[in-house]
């Protein structure tokens, strides 16, 4: 074991809030919130390899790898709708998208 | 060694995504970004697994950020010097409710040992055991996956279908 598993749980931790603290703050620029959404995933991988690593099977990386696989579909979608809302409204800010209405 | 690596690695993966949180401009932040993905998968390869970092690299640094750094270069933000930055206010609740996320997991990791295996008789994880695993063990999870970037494709071709004036 290079270091202890809590470590690398610790450094997961950190990272987990900072995701959240990028989320909850740029709300001015949903860019940025995607960004955090990226990291917080990224804690959750960090977390699977470490789990995988401590009890020497490779379940973890099998679920990292579903982790992955399913950011970049998000991202891709996610990304086509932020395209999609600033064609409607010129704007990437969060508070601009406030109705549900279709037209 | 590996441990000196480690925690250096540690060191630049907070700060860049420090930084990247901070940061104003986003072409800026997807950088820095990048920058704690490279550490991130370093760390992976460090800790037995190697697959998953050339996966990080090659689908997160490589594919997703690029898309990231499309979109931002693509939308046309008017001028990006007044894009402001979030005011302490703003952030307030946020540091906050992290804060208290932060504060209870390092509680929980303090308070109670670790489980696992304790000991130098673990087994090196290849390549092949995690191709084992992946094949045998979780075969439907390749299924789930394929029909996940299927659904994802079908829904961006009806986000960016070209549309009646």
């Amino acid at each position: 074991m290079i270091v202890p598993l809590s470590h690398l749980l610790l450094l997961a931790s950190i990272l987990f809030a900072l995701g959240v603290v990028c989320v909850l703050s740029w709300r001015s620029n949903v860019i940025m919130v995607l960004v955090g959404i990226e990291i917080m995933l990224n804690a959750a991988v960090l977390v699977f390899v470490a789990g995988s690593y401590q009890w020497g099977m490779a379940d973890g990386q099998v679920f990292a790898l579903m982790i992955i696989a399913m950011t970049s579909a998000e991202v891709s979608l996610a990304l086509a709708m932020v395209v999609y809302l600033h064609q409607r409204r010129k704007t990437v800010d969060v508070d601009a998208f406030r109705e549900l209405r279709d037209r | 060694m590996a441990q000196i690596l480690f925690y250096l690695l540690a060191g630049v993966i907070i700060i860049a995504t420090v930084l990247a949180v901070t940061e104003k401009h986003a072409v800026h932040a997807v950088v820095y970004l990048v920058t704690s993905f490279f550490g991130l998968a370093v760390v992976f390869y460090l800790l037995a697994a190697p697959l998953i970092a050339v996966f990080e690299v090659i689908i997160y640094a490589g594919a997703v950020m690029v898309l990231f750094l499309f979109v931002v270069m693509m939308l046309d933000r008017g001028n990006p010097e007044e894009a402001k930055r979030p005011t302490l206010m703003h952030c307030l609740p946020a540091l906050v409710l992290s804060g208290i996320i932060l504060a209870s997991l390092v509680l929980l990791l303090l308070s109670q040992p670790v489980p696992g295996i304790n000991g130098t008789d673990r087994s090196f994880l290849g390549v092949e055991d995690f191709a084992l695993t992946l094949f045998r063990k979780y075969g439907v999870a390749i299924e789930i996956i394929s029909m996940q970037l299927l659904f994802a494709i079908v829904g961006v071709l009806y986000l960016g279908r070209r549309r009646k004036p």
